[in-house]
């Protein structure tokens, strides 16, 4: 009776556990889907690229990693969920709360710019809540355009916490850095999910200027205390050092490429430092395999997207990242900025060009 | 002095050339007034001066050289400039201290332009500007550099609004510059053409510190203005300049007291380490260090020839682990002022204790201010045993996620001469973490028992209790900072009532509101500002202080979305000089 029962068994979970991984292939091109039809971040043109099957997916990978990331990130302080998830948000589809999930509008200068609206109700409720007694995680720290991403702070009495991106528009809230170290980040897309999945309301939020720390402090803190885990604190033979500007954004960031091994984990990472920011469609592209893009989409890509990410390479040129193969990029690589899709439009032609001319 | 008329009839009449003001009842002429009062420098005794009769009033006014003015907006630069005629250096402030923490719009205002115009034409002789807070243009920054041909110092701390540009102003025109200190800027990535401008006959340098600015200066140009300034005593460079750049600016300047390094990560060669290690060595003079981005435990031995002499060590920008700390405070038997992240741990604390017999201050950073994991960072068992072993601690600045009334009591019995006392309790209304009561117990003791107590910042759980406390014991406090604390009005106006030389006050996400606002009607011309954000304060009762007190300015921010009746921000401070008129429209002034 149990071998056929076992047999029975075996083969249920198998189609189990088949039927649920192809379930979450489902949810991802739904997702992906789903998410490209919000035209979030102005991505929708990103539909214009042509995307054989495989490249689709692992596009909408990406997108789904930026978009997720992002949205879940910016929406919702979330509950402190047991898991922790670092690299990969759940791909189950989330329920957000209109109130709370922040559209990113495109702001006139071109950068990303919280709805101050939902922003500052949540605030108010914040107020409420901390008289009561902090229940529910409130989505204070989005006051004045407030938004949480890793980095640029140290706050000597420190420059931590925040500093405000250089917008010149008097009339608007400025967007505001604070300061949230890798780690954080991760543990906030963990505690966003956390409070799809639970019901419970989050154990804390973050709040605006709190802890009183300084915006510039500890600027690479984040970065080089997962370095310090290693065992003499050598830099390790080949540590790769960058730093990562941003335009609009006072504070640079430094990271290892030596710790990333494709332009999809060096984009993640540099989109928890710096959100709203595209590594211009082209990070999927990167494997060795694959083919340059060509340069109509590349221009389409650029023209879609808020920001690309360049690299200064060992010429001194800038060139769009996302051109040649990783282990070339990181060769050449001196150091990442964070360009305005607007100004990286003369870059793209010639890293085309140079890399075709290396090819 | 002796009222006796034929006495100073005679000092009088002793005097060959008054200045044709001798008043006849006067007992000093007043050249000699003035001479006494030229020697005064502290701002306290000039104001208390100017205070005493109208001569002496006068006397002060035409002898006072420095200019210090605690908030911009309490006085204008017009009246300042018809009442001092000989200043040489202003030190002047501006934004409230949360715009630190992004509580304040981009815009706010603390704009130093107006300043510069007036001290252009009544100040020609002005040799020093100290601002902090305030917003510094390039235009400001070119007015400086044209209109004061004899300036020597110029010190930014915390401001912002200037660019690459205005700084080649002032190393181009400023000759005579030997201070050139800018900490904490907030500027946006700006340039390193600035220190190319240093004229190449220009030597008179002898502060310099840049390690805020994220500029791309040129090394030549710097190691070339090193090696000519031989005065030069302050250097501190930003994360651009690497090790082994480091090595041969100190082989130029072995005689620092004070060195910001530069990035300390970078593969050295063994000869490279070596040399820097000998650079170090030779650094004999060394007082403060600071700087050290990316330490790691392979680089931060070279540091150790340079540390006998060390009073001031600055690793916050360092994630260092606890047995580091250990090694390199082994090499730093003078140390009085120490800043260190919590990666060291409470661990990090004992040796802390164990090695700074001498320490007087310790800033205890969070490496992780928003992690909420609460696996890392120091507790109350370090700042316990750091109180062990350091009894002369008087300034403390103290970030954690658990603490404890018990061990805050025996802290501050340990360590009974605490002037700044600033504890943060990361997560908000956490409550002592053995007992889960209230933290009032905890500050009780620090007003009771640190009699000299001057600043105090709180945090964690706390009742009206903790204010009453405070009103009741903190008799020299000055400065005190509150978030998300006290249970009712009445907490506030314990501190109002008690506390006769409170100065700034300022609070965050308290139940405080009108009543605990309007109590204080008196005081707040005796302080120099109120800062209220997310509080219980209504338009109505902001209206009614304005109304009240026609010499307080009350400034509110409201909050975007949020209704006609709340009064989201609140600035309340006293001026002279009337409502000002650069505010943001989202600045209402009452």
């Amino acid at each position: 009776m149990s071998p056929p029962l076992l047999g029975v068994e075996g083969q249920d979970q198998c189609n189990v556990s088949l039927m649920s991984s192809s379930a979450s292939v489902d949810t991802v091109s739904q997702n992906g889907l789903g998410l490209k039809e919000r035209n979030y971040l102005g991505l929708s043109d990103c539909s214009s690229v042509d995307s054989s099957g495989v490249s689709s997916v692992s596009e909408e990978n990406k997108n789904n990693l930026n978009l997720k990331a992002t949205e879940l990130r910016l929406g919702l302080p979330g509950s402190q969920s047991p898991e922790r998830d670092p690299d990969f948000s759940p791909l189950s589809s989330v329920k957000l709360d209109e109130k709370q999930l922040f559209p990113l509008v495109p702001s006139k200068d071109g950068i990303c710019l919280l709805s101050p609206k939902n922003v500052v109700s949540g605030n108010k409720r914040g107020f409420a809540d901390t008289v009561d007694g902090f229940s529910e995680s409130k989505s204070t720290i989005f006051t004045e355009g407030n938004w949480m991403f890793n980095g640029a702070g140290s706050d000597t009495g420190s420059k931590l916490a925040g500093n405000m991106l250089s917008q010149r528009s008097s009339g608007t809230q400025s967007i505001i850095k604070t300061d949230v170290p890798g780690k954080a980040s991760q543990e906030c897309d963990t505690k966003i999910n956390g409070s799809n999945t639970n019901s419970a309301p989050a154990a804390k939020a973050q709040v605006v200027g709190w802890p009183p720390i300084r915006s510039f402090r500890k600027n690479t803190l984040a970065s080089t205390s997962k370095n310090n885990d290693e065992v003499d604190g050598k830099p390790g033979p080949g540590a790769l050092f960058v730093k990562v500007s941003m335009d609009g954004a006072p504070y640079l960031r430094k990271v290892d490429l030596k710790t990333y091994s494709s332009y999809q984990e060096l984009s993640s990472a540099l989109e928890k430092m710096f959100s709203c920011f595209i590594i211009g469609q082209c990070g999927s592209q990167g494997a060795p395999s694959r083919e340059t893009l060509s340069e109509s989409k590349l221009k389409d890509l650029i023209h879609g997207s808020e920001y690309v990410l360049t690299y200064e390479d060992k010429d001194g040129d800038w060139m769009l990242v996302g051109d040649v193969p990783w282990e070339m990029f990181i060769a050449s690589c001196k150091r990442l900025k964070i360009m305005k899709g607007s100004d990286a439009i003369g870059l793209a032609p010639r890293g085309v060009e140079k890399s075709k001319v290396r090819t | 002095m002796d009222p006796d008329p034929k006495k100073s009839k005679v000092l009088t009449s002793n005097l060959p050339n008054s200045n044709g003001s001798s008043h006849p009842h006067s007992p000093f002429p007043d050249e000699v007034l003035e001479k006494v009062l030229s020697l005064i420098d502290s701002h306290k005794d000039r104001n208390s001066v100017s205070l005493v009769c109208k001569d002496w009033y006068n006397a002060e006014r035409w002898t006072r050289s420095n200019l210090f003015i605690g908030n911009c907006y309490s006085v204008s630069p017009e009246i300042v400039a018809r009442r001092f005629t000989k200043i040489k250096s202003v030190t002047l402030k501006g934004k409230p201290r949360f715009s630190d923490f992004n509580m304040l719009p981009r815009d706010w205002g603390a704009n130093v332009h107006s300043w510069m115009v007036t001290f252009a034409k009544a100040y020609p002789f002005l040799e020093e500007l100290r601002l902090k807070r305030m917003r510094v243009s390039d235009q400001s920054m070119e007015l400086l550099a044209k209109s004061f041909p004899h300036f020597r110092a110029l010190s930014l701390s915390s401001c912002d609004g200037f660019t690459d540009d205005g700084l080649k102003a002032i190393t181009t025109h400023c000759g005579n510059l030997t201070e050139l200190d800018i900490q904490d800027s907030v500027t946006a990535d700006i340039g390193g053409g600035w220190l190319s401008c240093f004229p190449e006959n220009f030597s008179s340098l002898e502060i310099l510190n840049f390690s805020s600015l994220s500029s791309e200066v040129s090394f030549e140009a710097l190691e070339r203005l090193v090696s000519r300034c031989r005065s030069l005593r302050v250097l501190k460079v930003n994360d651009i300049i690497t090790l082994d750049q480091l090595q041969r600016l100190l082989v130029h300047a072995p005689l620092l007291t004070e060195l910001g390094t530069g990035s300390f990560l970078q593969e050295l060669t063994p000869r490279q380490y070596e040399d820097i290690e000998s650079a170090f060595g030779n650094c004999k003079n060394l007082r403060v260090l600071s700087g050290l981005w990316d330490a790691t435990s392979f680089y931060i031995p070279v540091l150790y020839g340079a540390c006998s002499g060390l009073t001031f060590l600055n690793m916050s920008d360092t994630v260092l682990q606890s047995g580091e700390l250990a090694k390199l405070l082994a090499h730093c038997p003078n140390l009085r002022r120490l800043w260190v992240t919590d990666s060291v741990g409470d661990k990090g604390l004992e040796a802390v204790g164990s090695s700074c017999p001498l320490l007087e201050e310790l800033r205890v950073f969070p490496a992780d201010p928003y992690d909420l994991d609460h696996r890392h960072g120091v507790t109350e068992l370090g700042f316990l045993a750091v109180s062990r072993g350091c009894r002369k601690l008087r300034y403390v600045l103290y970030f954690c996620r658990r603490m404890t009334n018990a061990a805050v009591v025996t802290i501050v019995q340990n360590c009974p001469d605490f002037t700044h006392f600033r504890l943060c309790i990361m997560n908000p209304r956490q409550p002592d973490y053995l007992t889960n009561e209230p933290m009032d117990e905890a500050f009780g003791a620090v007003a009771k028992t640190c009699t000299k107590l001057q600043r105090l910042s709180v945090s964690g759980l706390l009742t009206d209790t903790t204010f009453e406390y405070i009103g009741k014991y903190a008799k020299n406090l000055e400065t005190l900072s509150v978030a998300f604390a006290g249970s009712s009005d009445r907490g506030m106006q314990c501190v109002l009532e008690g506390c006769p030389k409170l100065r700034k006050l300022e609070i965050r996400d308290c139940p405080f509101g009108n009543a605990a606002l309007l109590s204080g009607l008196k005081k707040y011309e005796m302080m120099r500002s109120l800062w209220m954000s997310a509080c219980n304060l209504t338009m109505k009762g902001c209206r009614l202080l304005a109304r009240e007190m026609p010499r307080l300015n009350v400034e509110v921010i409201k909050d975007e979305g949020s209704d006609e009746i709340q009064a989201d921000k609140v600035y309340v401070y006293r001026s002279v000089a009337g409502p000002r008129q650069d505010a943001p429209p989202i600045v209402l002034t009452l």
